[in-house]
C-alpha cells in the first residue's frame, strides 16, 4: 500500500516538532526515517499510525484519506520500541489478541486463530515459545514475537518504532538482515524509524533523512550517501572532512587536488575519510602533514593527519585506507606524508 | 607499567569494611529498633487479645452475639459494601483521566484527590452535619420530608465515604503513570475497542495494585472512628459501627464488650496487614 | 510520558472524577466556609481566643510536634534498621509497620489507655520506678500520637534508604571519609528532606487525630482536651457557629503548615541538589 503524507505539521506546546512534511512512499517500499533525537521521525511514524493526531496536512493510504481514522481501523501494524507486549499474556495470547478482539462477524474460529498464530510464530522461528510469557523472552525474542502480533492484523502498513534499539550490538545485527529478508518475503510496506545511520542503510531500500522537524532528504541509501543534498545530510551519513575556506589553508587545499573556483559561492567542502589518499612525503611536495596517530578499525585502517593552519592552529584530518594499503606505506608516527583528496562535496 | 606497580599500596581501609556499620552500633540500633516495634506496635495488639479473653471463652462469645455488637458488624459491613466500591470506580475513572490525558488543572485536581487525608475526621464529620443536620443548609428541608441523614446511616456512608475517598485513586495513579499507556496503544493499533482495551489489558495490568487500594480503603471504611462518631449520634442497635460499640462498651465499664469487638477489628487489621504484604510481595514479583 | 489523543474515555472519567469529586469533598467541605460566613469578625475572634479554645490548640499542637519529633528520631532509626541489616523476623516487623494505618483508632485509644492508666502494664510500672503517670495526662497525647505517627515516617524514609545509591557511600570510603562522616555528610543529607516529609505528616494527621486521643486523654480542659474534642464538645452543646470556627481555624492552620513545610522541603531539596 502505497503512502503520502502532504503538509504535516505538529507542535507540542511551542515546541515544533513537525513542519511541513510532505513525503510519499511506493507500494512495497522498506523505508528508514533517519535522523538525530529529537527530530521529530517518531512523531511522525505515530502519525501515520494514528497514534497521534498532526495539527495539519493529510495522511493517504492507497489513495485514501485516513487523516481523522483511529488508529484500531486503519489497518496498519505497530511494532513499538519497547515492544509493548503484553506481559500478562503468553505468546500466543498476545499473537491471537488482533484476531480476537475483531468484531463477532470478522473474528475467526479459535482453530483458525491458532493455525494463523502458529504460522506467524513459525515464520518469526519461534514456535517453541508459545507459551512463555514476556518476562521469559530475551530482547531478540521479545522484538520477533511483537512483529508477529502486529503481522497477525494483515496490515497494509507496518510500522517499526527504533526496532533495533534496545538490542545488543551482536543481536542487533542479526535482526538486521533478517528485517530485510522478511520484507522480501511479505512485501508489505514498511517504516522504520532509527537513530542509527549504518542501520537504516543496511537495511532500507529507501531513506528518510530528518532535522529539526523537516525532511532532508530522501533517496535510496547510495543516494544519499555518494550525494547528499546538503551539509546535515552529508555529516550525519558516515564519517566526513570539513574544510571551511575561511579559516583553512586555502592554498594548501588547492595542492591536494581539491577544486576551487574563484568567487565560489560554496565555502565548505565534506570530504569523506576515504576520498583521501595519503603517501610519503616527498620534499617538495607541497600537499603536506604529519601523521599522528592511527586506528584499526577492522579491515580498514583511520589515520590521523595534522595540518598546521596559517592562524597558528592545527587541523586535524582523517583518512581511511584498507589495511595492506597502509602496511606498504610503511609509515611511522611523525612522518610527513602528502594528502591527495579525490572526491569532495561542497556546501554553503 | 613498572613505575605504577612499584607504588607502595597505602593504608586504606577496606572498602567493604568501610560500608559495614561496627557490631555494637548494628546491635544497639537494631535492639532500639526491635524494641520500640515491640513496645509500641506488638504489645497493644498482644492486650487487645488478652483483655478479650480476661474473662474467657464464654464472656467473649456472648459479648459478640449480643443484639447491639451484632447491630454494629452489620451497620459496619454495610457501610464498607456501600462506600469502598463507589470510591473504586472513582478511583479507576480518576487514574484514567489523570495518567492518560492533558488538561489544565490536571496537578490542581491531583491534590483535591488527597485533600480528605489532611482533614481532621471530627471535621470530616462536622461538615455533613453542617449541610444535613437540624441547622445545616438541608436541616428544614429534609425535617420537613421526614428524611434523616445525620444521626443516621445515610450519614456515616457520607461521612466513610469522604474520609476513604482518596485511598484506591492514589494507588493506581503513580503506577498508571509510570506504567505508560505503550501496552493499551499496542491494543487498540491491534483493533481493540476502548473497552476491550480496558478489559483485557488496563485492568490485568493494575489488579493488584488496584486490590491494594480497594484493601485499604476498606480497611479505613470499617474502622472509621472520628468522623462517624460525630454524626452518628450513637444510637445503640441502629447507628453504632463496630468503633462506636467499642468507644460505648469501654465508655460504660464493659471491657471484656469493648475488648470483645476491639478484638475483631484487630483482626481485620492483622488480615488487612497480611493480604497487604501478600499483594507487595505479588506486585514485586511482577 | 507521552500523552496520545487516541486513548477513550477523556470525558466520561474527567466528568465522573469532577463530578463526584464535587459532590463527595468540595461542596461538603465549602459548607465550612460559608457557615463561617455567618459569624461577624467579633464573634468569630471571641470563639478562637477564648481561653479554654486556645489552651486546646497549644495542647494539640505541642503534644503533635513532640510525638512526630520522637517518631522521627525512632521511625528513622527503625527505617535503617529494616532496610540495612538483615535479622530473623524482619519481615514480620516490616509489615507490622502498619499497624496503626489499619487498626481502627477506636481501637488504638482503648488499647493503649488499658496499658498506660496507673494500673495498667507499662503505667503501673513507670508510676511505680518513677512516679511518671502517663494515661489521662498530656504525655498520654503524646504517646498515642507517637504510635499514630509511626509509620508515616518510617514508610517515607524506608524506599528512600532503599533507592539510596550505595555506591555514593563507597566513593566518600575511597575518598578516605570514616563511616561517621559518610553519614553525616553523604547519607543524612540525601535521605532528610524524605524525613521532613515524614515528619510533616506525621505532624498534620496527629494534629488531627481524636479516636486514638480521646481515651487515654483525660480530656481535662485547659490541660488535655485537644481540638477535635473541642468541636465535639461545641457540637454536642448545639453551638454550631462555635464548632464551625475552630474547625475552620484548625484546617487553615494545618494547610498553611503543610504549606510551609512543602516551601521547605523544596527549599531542602534545592539545597541539596535533588531538584
Amino acid at each position: 500500500m502505497s503512502i503520502l503524507l502532504s503538509n504535516i505539521s505538529k507542535k507540542f506546546g511551542k515546541f515544533s516538532a513537525l513542519n511541513q512534511i510532505n513525503l510519499e512512499i511506493p507500494e512495497g517500499e522498506l523505508v528508514a526515517l533517519l535522523g538525530p533525537s529529537g527530530c521529530g521521525k517518531t512523531t511522525l511514524l505515530r502519525i501515520i499510525a494514528g497514534l497521534e493526531q498532526a495539527d495539519e496536512g493529510r495522511v493517504l493510504l492507497s489513495g485514501e484519506d485516513k487523516t481523522e481514522q483511529h488508529v484500531s481501523h486503519r489497518g496498519i501494524g505497530f511494532v513499538f520500541q519497547h515492544y509493548a507486549l503484553f506481559r500478562h499474556m503468553t505468546v500466543f495470547d498476545n499473537i491471537a489478541f488482533g484476531l480476537r478482539v475483531k468484531p463477532k462477524k470478522q473474528r475467526p474460529s479459535e482453530t483458525e486463530i491458532a493455525k494463523k498464530v502458529h504460522a506467524l510464530l513459525e515464520l518469526v522461528q519461534l514456535d517453541w515459545l508459545h507459551d512463555r510469557f514476556p518476562d521469559q523472552l530475551s530482547g531478540g525474542q521479545r522484538q520477533r514475537i511483537a512483529l508477529a502480533r502486529a503481522l497477525a492484523v494483515e496490515p497494509s502498513v507496518l510500522l517499526l518504532d527504533e526496532p533495533f534499539g534496545a538490542l545488543d550490538a551482536s543481536v542487533r545485527k542479526d535482526l538486521r538482515q533478517w528485517l530485510r529478508s522478511l520484507h522480501h518475503e511479505l512485501n508489505v510496506t514498511s517504516i522504520f524509524v532509527t537513530h542509527d545511520q549504518e542501520e537504516a542503510m543496511e537495511v532500507a531500500s529507501q531513506v528518510v533523512v530528518l532535522n529539526h522537524g523537516r525532511i532532508e532528504q530522501q533517496g535510496a541509501p547510495s543516494d544519499i550517501y555518494d550525494h547528499p543534498a546538503n551539509a546535515f545530510v552529508s555529516k550525519f551519513i558516515g564519517q566526513t572532512n570539513i574544510f571551511a575556506l575561511a579559516h583553512h589553508d586555502t592554498q594548501w587545499l588547492q595542492t591536494t587536488g581539491l577544486e576551487i573556483a574563484d568567487n565560489q559561492q560554496e565555502q565548505i567542502a565534506h570530504v569523506r575519510p576515504h576520498d583521501i589518499d595519503i603517501q610519503k612525503a616527498l620534499s617538495d611536495d607541497s600537499a603536506q602533514a604529519i601523521l599522528k596517530d592511527w586506528q584499526h578499525l577492522g579491515a580498514l585502517i583511520r589515520i590521523e593527519l595534522v595540518k598546521n593552519l596559517p592562524d597558528h592552529s592545527e587541523a586535524t584530518v582523517y583518512a581511511e585506507m584498507p589495511n595492506e594499503q597502509f602496511k606498504q606505506l610503511q609509515l611511522n608516527k611523525g612522518d610527513k606524508v602528502s594528502l591527495r583528496i579525490r572526491n569532495a562535496h561542497w556546501f554553503h | 607499567m613498572n613505575a605504577i606497580t612499584n607504588i607502595p599500596p597505602t593504608k586504606a581501609p577496606s572498602l567493604q569494611q568501610a560500608l559495614h556499620d561496627p557490631v555494637w552500633i548494628r546491635g544497639l540500633l537494631t535492639v532500639v529498633a526491635v524494641g520500640f516495634i515491640m513496645l509500641f506496635l506488638c504489645l497493644p495488639l498482644a492486650i487487645v487479645m488478652f483483655e478479650a479473653f480476661a474473662k474467657g471463652w464464654d464472656a467473649y462469645g456472648e459479648a459478640l452475639v449480643q443484639p447491639d455488637a451484632q447491630a454494629a458488624i452489620r451497620l459496619t459491613l454495610l457501610t464498607a459494601l456501600a462506600t469502598v466500591p463507589l470510591n473504586t470506580v472513582f478511583g479507576v475513572s480518576a487514574a484514567w483521566a489523570i495518567t492518560r490525558f492533558e488538561f489544565v488543572g490536571k496537578s490542581l485536581l491531583t491534590t483535591l484527590i488527597d485533600l480528605p487525608f489532611s482533614v481532621s475526621p471530627v471535621i470530616s464529620g462536622l461538615i455533613f452535619v453542617l449541610m444535613f443536620g437540624a441547622q445545616g443548609w438541608f436541616g428544614a428541608w429534609l425535617s420537613a420530608h421526614d428524611i434523616k441523614i445525620i444521626f443516621a446511616v445515610p450519614g456515616i456512608m457520607l461521612a466513610t465515604l469522604f474520609i476513604t475517598f482518596p485511598f484506591v485513586a492514589r494507588e493506581l495513579i503513580p503506577l498508571m503513570q509510570e506504567m505508560g499507556s505503550e501496552e493499551e496503544e499496542a491494543a487498540l493499533s491491534l483493533g481493540a475497542s476502548g473497552w476491550q482495551m480496558f478489559w483485557q489489558i488496563t485492568l490485568p495490568n493494575i489488579k493488584w495494585a488496584l486490590l491494594y487500594g480497594v484493601l485499604l480503603c476498606n480497611a479505613r471504611a470499617m474502622g472509621e472512628f472520628g468522623a462517624v462518631s460525630v454524626v452518628s449520634g450513637h444510637i445503640r442497635g441502629m447507628t453504632n459501627t463496630l468503633p462506636l460499640h467499642v468507644e460505648v462498651s469501654y465508655n460504660e465499664y464493659d471491657f471484656v464488650g469493648a475488648f470483645a469487638s476491639a478484638s475483631i477489628l484487630a483482626g481485620l487489621a492483622i488480615v488487612t496487614l497480611i493480604l497487604k504484604s501478600a499483594l507487595e510481595w505479588q506486585q514485586g514479583k511482577h | 510520558m507521552r500523552q496520545s489523543y487516541i486513548m477513550p474515555g477523556f470525558r466520561p472519567t474527567l466528568g465522573f472524577t469532577l463530578l463526584y469529586l464535587g459532590l463527595v469533598v468540595l461542596i461538603p467541605l465549602s459548607t465550612l466556609v460559608f457557615t463561617s460566613f455567618k459569624l461577624s469578625w467579633d464573634q468569630y475572634l471571641a470563639i478562637i481566643t477564648h481561653d479554654r479554645v486556645l489552651a486546646s490548640f497549644r495542647v494539640s499542637f505541642v503534644t503533635a510536634l513532640i510525638a512526630a519529633l520522637i517518631a522521627s528520631f525512632f521511625g528513622f532509626i527503625i527505617a535503617w534498621v529494616l532496610v540495612r541489616y538483615p535479622f530473623p523476623g524482619k519481615r514480620i516487623l516490616d509489615a507490622l509497620i502498619d499497624l496503626p494505618f489499619a487498626l481502627p483508632t477506636a481501637v488504638a485509644g482503648i488499647v493503649l489507655a488499658t496499658i498506660y492508666q496507673p494500673s495498667g502494664l507499662i503505667g503501673k510500672l513507670l508510676m511505680g520506678s518513677f512516679g511518671i503517670q502517663i494515661a489521662y495526662k498530656p504525655l498520654g497525647i503524646v504517646v498515642a500520637l507517637i504510635f499514630i505517627s509511626l509509620p508515616f515516617v518510617v514508610r517515607t524514609v524506608e524506599p528512600v534508604l532503599q533507592e539510596f545509591d550505595s555506591s555514593m557511600e563507597e566513593a566518600a570510603s575511597s575518598l578516605g571519609a570514616s563511616r561517621l562522616q559518610v553519614f553525616i555528610n553523604i547519607i543524612f543529607p540525601n535521605i532528610f528532606p524524605a524525613l521532613l516529609t515524614g515528619f510533616a505528616l506525621a505532624f498534620a494527621r496527629g494534629v488531627g487525630e481524636y479516636g486514638s486521643v480521646i481515651f487515654i486523654a483525660g480530656n481535662l480542659p485547659y490541660v488535655s482536651e485537644i481540638v477535635p474534642l473541642m468541636i465535639i464538645t461545641k457540637l454536642e452543646q448545639y453551638d454550631i457557629p462555635g464548632a464551625t470556627a475552630i474547625a475552620l481555624t484548625m484546617l487553615t492552620l494545618s494547610f498553611i503548615l503543610l504549606l510551609v513545610i512543602n516551601l521547605l522541603q523544596h527549599w531542602v531539596r534545592k539545597r541539596s541538589g535533588q531538584l
